[in-house]
């Protein structure tokens, strides 16, 4: 698949046009077509976790995922978003079974000749700790779900911040047929505050911002070609692009397909050194251009 | 993590359905549905122990000036008497029918 050429260095998002301050249902709203969207398990249904109540958690009534079916760009979709500022986005059995649910009726959809393709709005710390198994286990049935849907219609991943998306959600990002990310963007298996807790500072100081963004980050990101398009935080720019994916339809090649290339990038890296001793901050286009792009 | 329950008597019908806020740091999530009878009745799930007065307070504030006849449903992380204030006033004036 091409990238996009909506590369952008600087932010300058008009008043009122920030995707990332926008909530997980704005954000499906301001990416669905006027008079298109329909909620699929609303607030209003409260199916809430049975889980953090228990643990004594507050719950919230969607379970932190807003799930719309409608139109985007003229094309029928599902439009998903994780709500970030809800338990770090985090997916327990409910919100993660409306994900999973709402793919697998696209892919039901879609085989009896209604094509409906789907786009996941991810800001989300991955599973749900409170619900851990639980969790998991719905988790690997989007990972199933969004590769059944794939093969029939674009599956588009949107990380835009300000969570990012990690853990078994960044495996979902990952086998999504094409992804979108905003430079505020983080994308990665485990996020930096896990790495510093669970290896110590000395190997990753998550307070180091412009480390953790060269790593994680969304130009990083999109220099290594893990995503496919990187905008600016604004609305209508992340619509055009997810209308330009939406035309393009199916890639060549799935990214989670290209085993051989990434191993063989994998055994590039040079790991006898650690990556912040002596560690320069490099921009986006000289890193492009050490790697040939 | 405490649950709380009030009631108002109220005078007006109300035709619209209302959900605003996140359940997130310093925030809250309500849901505003019409009353079958002309009874308010609000609950609260809050994650801050001990503040029944003060959720009285600004409930007895609200619906003295709120005459309609809502059921509140409230699910709060943590938020500020005048956050409170400002989503219940967001989800009066914001609602759906």
């Amino acid at each position: 698949m091409t990238k996009h050429a909506l590369v952008s260095t600087r932010d300058n998002t008009p008043l009122g046009q920030s995707f990332i301050e926008l909530r997980a249902r704005e954000r499906v709203h301001a990416l669905l077509d006027p008079g298109s969207r329909h909620e699929l398990l609303s607030p209003y249904d409260r199916v809430i976790s049975p889980w953090l109540l228990q643990q004594g958690i507050v719950a919230q009534f969607d379970d932190g995922v807003a799930v719309f079916r409608g139109k985007v760009a003229g094309h029928r979709a599902v439009v998903i978003a994780t709500e970030g500022a809800f338990l770090g986005g985090s997916i327990g059995e409910v919100s993660g079974t409306k994900i999973a649910c709402a793919l697998e009726l696209a892919c039901k959809d879609t085989q009896a000749g209604v094509p409906t393709a789907a786009v996941l709005i991810l800001d989300t710390g991955g599973v749900r700790l409170q619900e851990a198994n639980l969790g998991l286990a719905v988790i690997s049935e989007i990972h199933s779900a969004i590769v059944a849907l794939r093969r029939h219609v674009p599956v588009i991943g949107i990380v835009a911040g300000m969570v990012g998306c990690f853990g078994g959600m960044a495996l979902s990002a990952a086998l999504c047929s094409s992804l979108i990310m905003t430079r505020q963007g983080r994308l990665g298996m485990n996020g930096a505050e896990v790495i510093e807790q669970e290896a110590g500072i000395d190997e990753l100081d998550s307070a180091d911002r412009e480390l953790i963004w060269s790593i994680q980050g969304g130009e990083q990101r999109y220099s290594t070609n893990l995503v496919d398009a990187l905008v600016r935080d604004d609305v209508s720019e992340i619509k055009r692009t997810v209308a330009i994916a939406l035309e393009q339809g199916l890639p060549t090649e799935y990214r989670s397909d290209q085993v051989t290339n990434y191993l063989r990038l994998l055994r590039a890296v040079d790991t006898s050194e650690y990556l912040n001793a002596g560690y320069t901050p490099v921009s986006c286009v000289e890193y492009g251009a050490k790697n040939g792009q | 993590m405490e649950r709380l329950s009030f009631e108002y008597p109220s005078s007006q019908t109300v035709l619209h359905r209302a959900h605003v806020g996140v359940v997130g740091s310093g925030d809250l999530e309500v849901l505003l549905e019409p009353s079958p009878d002309h009874l308010s009745r609000v609950t609260v799930c809050t994650s801050a122990d001990g503040y029944s007065m003060t959720w009285k307070a600004v409930l007895d504030r609200f619906f003295l000036q709120y005459q309609g006849a809502v059921l509140l449903a409230i699910n709060d992380f943590g938020a500020t008497p005048g956050v409170v204030a400002l989503r219940l006033r967001e989800a009066v004036e914001t609602g759906t029918p």
